[in-house]
């Protein structure tokens, strides 16, 4: 047993600190305030070799841990949740890859993710088919040694800038969820549209698109698994990603935490620091160990997913459950003790308090969560 | 980074569950009912060494870590709490604090008997009027020659009229708050030693919690467990691992709450409802599990843990709370029933947020230093 991060994942952590301190924070609130996509941030990733963490050296890339991604997502998170969803959509969009794709896919498709050239997302939701992802209706038809995609996919995070595209559609409708395959779409030669952007509460810099698919083509040899091993893996796929989404909640609630213990220690009233009345101090009791307990559920379901272990499905749900409905806890109460401060856009903690919602909701909505996680109780 | 236990832990842990399951599960009911010592569990946890988990080799005991006693503690609570509080206190704050600052004489002369359950250990901090406030207790020890004479009224002593030996807190003075307080190590054969009321409670009925009334007992000095006026450090740091001790049988408790509730809802219809409750349970169990692992993993490597160990107390007991109350919900009437477990978890848990530091102290010592 150890709980200790290694040399290398801390000589990581620090670099992602320095760089997040000095570039991102100070972008975080204009990024919200324009709901634009902070490019500039993607290249500084890029550049600095953090959009590679998800990836094996073999692939290009300098990690593909589930703890250094995750460590990496909660560092970003603290600053800014939009520039954490850059890292934490590149490792969702390239799991597909990492875990069914041949050794020719992995070394044809990875390296240009790794090294930033391109990012990546993953477009598996739809208009009526969010929780319920096997009612999916995008079809995919194969003619020779294409296929043939046609339908419509919603709430894609990223969907509109991703140079490489997973997307799941139906090659044999009949069989329902055995029907399911999944594809890597290159945006060069297999084009789609993306018309509408959503506008909303918060990550607000991070764009979800809608992306139409109107007959676009994509080579036989971008498909991803057999037919019909989709379904399959694109629960296989969030049962990797949903600890870096408890590791982006981990690092909104710690963001907010900072700011309103440092704030609470400066803030004077009734002649003394209101972090001296005890009301506050129990507050900030619970915060931080409601913080410190999530922190070692996201770091369990990462050691998890590293070590392909077989309660993974369970942990991973826990972890992203546990960290999401802690976040927005405490983030409503950093607002709290920050009183009317807390609530104008002057200060970040209204902004994390909104990031913190949308962490309850994708990737599995909480309630979905829960279902998993009974499931594996009561088999 | 590697959360899972090692490989000599788990066995351990197996050990613990076997004997827990095979010995004290049986009898939770009954001494809980008939308010009796589990003396059969305990002297099973005994004859496998439980009793001397922290104690080295060297003196009898099984020489093993603050991680090896959580678990032993949570086996033990998953199969009856009053056991599990019987062997915490002994181990933690009845005989840790002279594994910790006791001369070699006195380690010697007392963890031998300790590890071997021959003597059982006690802590005797609490006064009527002093609870969380521990630094303004009242009790005496007068200096009389080579020895103290001491005076006053312990209570809420856990393990009262069972224990062998009692650690106790009195005044040396002259400061009248923490400086003047001294650690002495007190046989309960002591001439002027005496039971005073045992109390009934709510609930860890097996578990017996008392008055030690103190007149005039005359303790030598080699009784006397580091300087004067280090007693108030003796007994924080005690309490310090004395948390993680607690926080294993929260999670033994909680455990069982949620064993129990899984097991009644696999035979009947499924409703959503009630899996979300079980979903909920089971998630905020496995995070105080990693509290406590945490603070059991800093205190074994040597870290600093005082912060983690009050995290863990804090969060492992207001979850084992949580999830009684939860499970005998989902258990519906039939819960409620004297002699069921359910109702047994509730009252037993409603402790762990009250003692060895009160969930208030607990979110006192967490924010101290945050916000200093």
């Amino acid at each position: 047993m150890n709980f200790d991060l290694s040399q290398e994942q801390v000589a990581i952590r620090d670099t992602i600190r320095e760089l997040v301190q000095d570039r991102v924070a100070p972008r975080a609130a204009e990024i919200d305030e324009k709901a634009e996509y902070p490019k500039d941030i993607e290249r500084l990733f890029a550049d600095n070799g953090i959009l590679g963490i998800p990836f094996p050296e073999e692939y290009g890339g300098i990690s593909g841990s589930s703890v250094t991604i995750c460590m990496g997502i909660e560092e970003i998170a603290k600053a800014c949740a939009t520039s954490s969803l850059i890292l934490a959509v590149q490792a969702l969009g390239s799991y597909p890859i990492l875990v069914a794709g041949t050794e020719e896919q992995k070394k044809r498709l990875c390296p240009p993710l790794a090294s930033g050239a391109k990012v990546a997302a993953y477009a598996l939701s739809e208009t009526g088919s969010g929780s319920d992802a096997a009612a999916m209706k995008t079809k995919a038809k194969r003619y020779g040694n294409e296929y043939v995609i046609n339908g419509t996919k919603q709430f894609i995070t990223g969907g509109s800038i991703a140079g490489t595209l997973v997307v799941f559609a139906q090659t044999d409708p009949e069989a329902n969820h055995k029907g399911i395959s999944a594809f890597v779409l290159e945006r060069e030669t297999s084009p789609w549209q993306a018309p509408k952007l959503e506008h909303k509460l918060g990550i607000r810099g991070s764009p979800t698109a809608q992306l139409v698919f109107d007959d676009v083509k994509v080579p036989a040899a971008n498909r991803l698994g057999e037919e019909g091993a989709g379904f399959k893996l694109a629960l296989a796929v969030l049962d990797r990603s949903r600890p870096g989404i408890g590791a982006q909640a981990l690092g909104i609630a710690e963001g907010a935490f900072d700011y309103a213990l440092a704030y609470a220690r400066d803030r004077q009233q009734f002649g003394q620091p209101i972090s001296s009345f005890q009301g506050i101090q129990f507050m900030f009791a619970d915060m931080a160990t409601q913080i410190e307990a999530a922190r070692h559920l996201v770091y369990l379901a990462a050691t998890k997913v590293d070590a392909k272990a077989p309660d993974l499905t369970k942990v991973a749900s826990m972890a992203k459950l546990f960290a999401s409905d802690m976040a927005m806890k405490v983030t409503t109460d950093c607002v709290q003790i920050l009183g009317g401060y807390g609530y104008i856009s002057d200060y970040p903690v209204e902004r994390m308090m909104r990031d913190a919602k949308i962490t309850q909701i994708y990737e599995g909505t909480n309630q979905i969560q829960r279902v998993v996680i009974a499931r594996s109780l009561l088999k | 980074m590697d959360l899972d236990l090692p490989p000599a832990h788990a066995s351990f842990r197996d050990g613990v569950r076997e004997l827990a399951q095979a010995v004290a599960l049986p009898l939770a009911a009954e001494v809980d009912r008939d308010h009796r010592f589990p003396q059969e569990a305990v002297g099973a946890a005994a004859e496998a060494g439980l009793l001397g988990v922290l104690i080295p080799r060297q003196y009898g005991g099984l020489g093993l870590d603050a991680l090896a006693f959580a678990l032993c503690i949570d086996e033990l609570a998953r199969a009856c709490a009053s056991t599990s509080v019987i062997v915490d206190v002994h181990t933690s704050v009845g005989s840790e604090p002279i594994l910790l600052f006791g001369t070699d004489e006195q380690k010697r002369r007392w963890l031998p008997r300790l590890a071997s359950g021959e003597l059982l250990g006690a802590f005797a901090l609490t006064e009527p009027a002093s609870g969380s406030d521990a630094a303004s207790l009242k009790t005496s020890a007068r200096r009389n020659g080579d020895g103290y004479v001491l005076s006053g009224t312990k209570v809420f002593i856990t393990n009262i009229g069972h224990a062998g030996l009692y650690i106790v807190f009195a005044r040396t003075g002259p400061d009248e708050r923490a400086a003047g307080v001294s650690a002495f190590l007190v046989p309960a054969d002591t001439p002027g030693v005496r039971i005073g009321q045992v109390f009934k409670k709510m609930g860890l009925n097996g578990s017996p919690t008392g008055e030690l009334v103190l007149e005039d007992v005359v303790v030598p000095a080699a009784n006397r467990l580091a300087a004067e006026g280090q007693g108030f450090t003796v007994a924080m740091r005690a309490l310090d691992s004395g948390r993680i001790g607690i926080s294993g049988q929260a999670l033994g408790i909680a455990q069982a709450a949620v064993d129990e509730a899984t097991n009644l809802m696999k035979g009947r219809p499924r409703e959503q409802g009630d899996d979300f409750t079980l979903a909920d349970m089971a998630t905020r169990l496995e995070s105080a599990r990693l509290l406590a692992y945490n603070a059991a993993w800093l205190c074994a490597t040597g870290r600093p843990f005082t912060r983690q160990a009050s995290m863990a107390k804090l969060h492992s007991t207001d979850t084992a709370m949580q999830v009684a109350l939860d499970a005998i919900q989902l258990a519906g009437e039939e819960g409620t029933i004297s002699g069921s477990p359910f109702e047994r978890h509730v009252r037993d848990a409603k402790a762990l947020q009250i003692y060895e530091g009160s969930n208030q102290v607990q979110r006192i010592v967490i924010a101290r230093e945050m916000v200093q």
